[in-house]
């Protein structure tokens, strides 16, 4: 009970007036930048981080952890009413936020996903509290073949997920890979496929191409069939949250699932973005309504929210017990880390018990100041939508404009962005999905080294992925989802066959 | 009338040029930036250049050392190439600076991007980031010369040496050091950022590292990692103790353990290549007025960095020395992007 303790001095030291202003502030400021696309959370926390060199250690954290918490709620609200994900973890948030919306649901999906995000917070925060040493030694089992291992299981969670064909898949998730190996080869230091342009140096980047392919692509549609959005004509009821929280109790499963994903991507370090796809693929794949997936299901937008989120939080506990970032902004807080005179590490929770204490305290604390205020705001997002489509268009590109040049601060991604637009609006027309590309985009790279990295370290033997439990579990379970959608093909087929025999 | 016409342009050329004579020696000793001034950091977020680039903004904030807002952007794209070849394009802008790591040198010879060093107009050294030979704590070996025999002893490619990038500085000691393993060679596995590195070297999933002392220091004061020797001339001048037993002055130099290494990092500046005397002054006595702050010699001592500053014509002098030194290296590593 050392840690109830711990944690109490910690409430002590993050209930203050001070600190609970700086919650609020931090907040406002995270949901802008989470509704920005292209000014992701790693992006915000880096400008202000210099700002906060002249406050205490734990007011400063508290403040930058409270914007990543305003992001990682605020990436839901643009991915549900325009389709358009502001961070690389929202875009799973689509699959079902989008088409909610489009059926006047723009409501009850807003607050599933926040509803959904703290609970996948709370969670994450409680594991931190209790089981931060343990946790911490499980993250050190991890080589190049466990990271290759994980990464591998997100892909096959996702194989059969699309709506059509396989081939469609497939052929959209190879593009997505093509794409993902422009720029530097991490493995043998070398540029690839740049052919000689240095606007290509950095490869493609993952939120140009989202913002493009999701965003822009969108607005084409949207102009196509006939300039407005559809569910703007829905009611705005003040009775949603109500309503809402009706409905999620029968999901807890998918909660819990959601919930030990999140974690386990988070601390590995995963990061909140194969958590949401994998949160996303496993409902999908599990769920009694999972048939509905994409079609507008509430369930669909609970289950990447609440992987993502605990993800997010989760991801603070490597940073802070091994210094190594679970997430990019994580890495920059790394940073600030180290400014403010603290060294992360091993030594954090014994030398600098106030401060430890104290940012988890002000996670319980800034996760419960977030809700509410994104809860209270609700109604305002949704009203969003009652907007002219000739007034918001031109503002929706704008804005992605905007994100996609923030970037890399490069003109040149500007008009990637649109390239990625008419790319997505063709996708669109001929039924080709959209999501493969974009997790082998934001995956292939990782998923890359680590294969190759655990190649060099064998010296080239396959047999590297099954030389441990861990990893050959992992493994293991990969393989069979991949080939689940074709196991179970064929079982239909062969107990269809049987019946048409019984019949003749 | 042309003829008036003529005469009075020359009175006014004249003007100009009388003007220009007089205001010039104000302008050498008193150039400020007239706008925002752009720190561009050729790596990405959280990695040790980026670190102490926003350390910089954070001083030159904290302190109000420039009238102008000092902005902090990542440029990492091809190895920091991006960042470079940004540096290089905008010549006649002097109000950019850019820090420097090794890639200053690697990425121009491992990957053939169009750009070197003299592209830009050196302001100052603000430090050498040192490295130093990990293994894990659980391991043998106490000292540099246990290791390197252990090496010696096992089969090629037996031990495996983690570190940050591929062709970049911590392949490069790899390198370095394989010249002393009597033609045994190391695996080299290439890993995205230097906290990772150390964690997967406390997990035993590489055998050493040759991170910067920044990166490991955690692992170190928790028992987990054990240094064997710096690649430094002398040893640090740090006498704090880190651990319960050791500071940084206690560990031995490679040379003096018996593996005749020397490497270490440059964190320099940077501006732009047309930039006058007087705006490479500015930035001179900004980062002048950073360093004489108690903020900066903490964090020096936190990353145990070599305080080594030059500026000017010594400044250059180390420079071509170091593309000597690192295209030397590289060559006889195989990591030349022509070869």
């Amino acid at each position: 009970m050392d840690e109830l303790n711990a944690l109490f001095g910690g409430f002590a030291v993050a209930l203050s007036a001070y600190h609970i202003m700086l919650m609020v502030i931090g907040i406002t400021l995270g949901v802008v930048i989470g509704v920005l696309p292209g000014l992701g959370g790693a992006n915000g926390v880096a400008i202000l981080l210099p700002l906060t060199f002249s406050m205490p250690p734990t007011s400063a954290i508290i403040l930058l952890t409270s914007i990543y918490w305003g992001a990682l709620f605020g990436g839901a609200i643009t991915s549900i009413l325009f389709n358009i994900p502001g961070e690389p973890w929202s875009v799973a948030t689509t699959f079902d936020g989008h088409p909610m919306a489009q059926n006047g649901k723009a409501d009850e999906a807003l607050v599933g996903a926040f509803t959904a995000s703290f609970v996948g917070a709370i969670f994450a925060v409680c594991l931190i509290t209790f089981l931060a040493p343990v946790v911490a030694k499980f993250a050190l089992k991890f080589g190049p073949a466990e990271f290759f291992a994980v990464q591998f299981l997100t892909f096959a969670s996702f194989i059969g997920m699309g709506r059509g064909s396989a081939f469609k898949t497939v052929a959209s998730m190879c593009l997505g890979f093509a794409l993902a190996s422009v720029g530097l080869d991490g493995v043998t230091g070398t540029l690839r496929m740049t052919f000689g342009q240095d606007e290509l140096l950095n490869g493609f980047k993952f939120l140009v191409a989202v913002i493009g392919l999701f965003g822009i692509g969108e607005i084409l549609c949207s102009m196509e069939d006939g300039l407005k959005f559809n569910g703007a004509t829905a009611k705005l009821r003040m009775d949603a949250v109500i309503r809402t929280w009706k409905q999620l109790p029968g999901m807890w499963l998918t909660f819990l699932r959601s919930c030990i994903v999140g974690c386990w991507m988070g601390i590995t370090p995963g990061g909140a973005t194969p958590a949401s796809f994998m949160g996303y693929g496993i409902a999908k794949r599990l769920s009694k309504r999972g048939d509905n997936f994409g079609k507008g299901e509430l369930e669909g937008v609970v289950a990447p929210e609440t992987a993502a989120h605990a993800a997010g939080t989760a991801a603070l506990l490597p940073m802070l017990t091994l210094g190594i970032p679970g997430s990019p902004t994580a890495a920059v807080l790394l940073g600030g880390l180290l400014i403010w005179g603290l060294q992360p590490g091993p030594l954090l929770f014994v030398e600098q018990p106030d401060f430890v204490w104290g940012l988890i305290a002000s996670m319980y604390l800034g996760n419960v100041v977030g809700l509410i205020m994104v809860l209270t705001c609700v109604p305002f997002f949704a009203a969003i939508l009652r907007v002219p489509f000739s007034i918001i268009a031109p503002a929706i590109v704008f804005v992605c404009a905007i994100g996609a040049f923030t970037v890399n601060n490069a003109m040149f991604d500007v008009w990637l962005m649109l390239a990625f637009g008419v790319l997505g609006y063709l996708f669109n027309k001929l039924r080709y999905p959209l999501p493969p590309l974009v997790l082998a985009l934001v995956l292939g790279d990782q998923a890359e080294s680590s294969f190759r990295q655990a190649m060099l370290v064998s010296q080239g033997n396959v047999g590297v992925f099954w030389s441990n439990w861990l990893c050959g579990s992992i493994m293991t379970l990969g393989l069979v989802m991949a080939f689940w959608p074709a196991l179970q093909a064929l079982r239909v087929k062969l107990s269809g066959n049987g019946a048409v025999a019984r019949a003749a | 009338m042309i003829r008036r016409e003529m005469s009075k342009a020359k009175t006014i050329a004249a003007a100009l040029a009388a003007s220009a004579c007089l205001t010039s020696p104000t302008w050498a000793q008193s150039w400020e930036p007239t706008k925002p001034v752009t720190l561009v950091i050729p790596a990405g977020t959280g990695g040790g250049a980026d670190q102490m680039a926003r350390f910089i903004q954070g001083v030159v904030q904290k302190h109000n050392l420039m009238k102008q807002p000092l902005i902090v952007i990542n440029k990492a794209g091809g190895a920091g190439a991006e960042g470079f070849l940004e540096m290089k394009a905008s010549a006649s802008d002097p109000h950019k600076i850019t820090i420097t790591l090794s890639n200053l040198f690697t990425t121009p010879l491992g990957t053939g991007s169009p750009f070197n060093w003299k592209d830009m107009k050196p302001v100052a050294m603000l430090a050498l980031d040192q490295f130093v030979l990990w293994v894990n704590s659980e391991k043998p070996y106490k000292t540099a010369k246990e290791y390197i025999d252990a090496v010696k002893a096992g089969d090629d490619r037996q031990f495996k040496m983690g570190g940050t990038g591929s062709k970049q500085e911590d392949q490069i000691v790899t390198a370095a050091i394989e010249q002393q393993t009597g033609g045994k060679k190391f695996t080299y596995v290439p890993y995205s950022g230097g906290g990772q590195v150390a964690v997967q070297l406390v997990g035993n999933h590489v055998d050493s590292t040759v991170n910067n002392p920044i990166e490991a220091v955690g692992q170190w004061r928790a028992g987990q990692l054990r240094p064997l020797c710096i690649f430094d001339a002398q040893r640090s001048t740090y006498t704090t103790k880190v651990t319960d037993k050791e500071a940084w002055s206690d560990i031995p130099t490679c040379k003096e353990s018996g593996l005749p290494v020397e490497y270490q990092m440059l964190r320099g500046i940077f501006t732009t290549k047309n930039a006058t005397p007087a705006q490479v002054n500015f930035y001179v006595e900004l980062l002048k007025k950073v360093m004489a702050t108690p903020d900066w010699k903490e964090f020096m001592e936190k990353g145990a960095f070599n305080q080594t500053v030059m500026t000017g014509a010594d400044y250059e002098k180390w420079l071509v020395s170091a593309e000597t030194l690192h295209s030397d290296l590289m060559k006889k590593a195989g990591f030349l992007a022509t070869q």
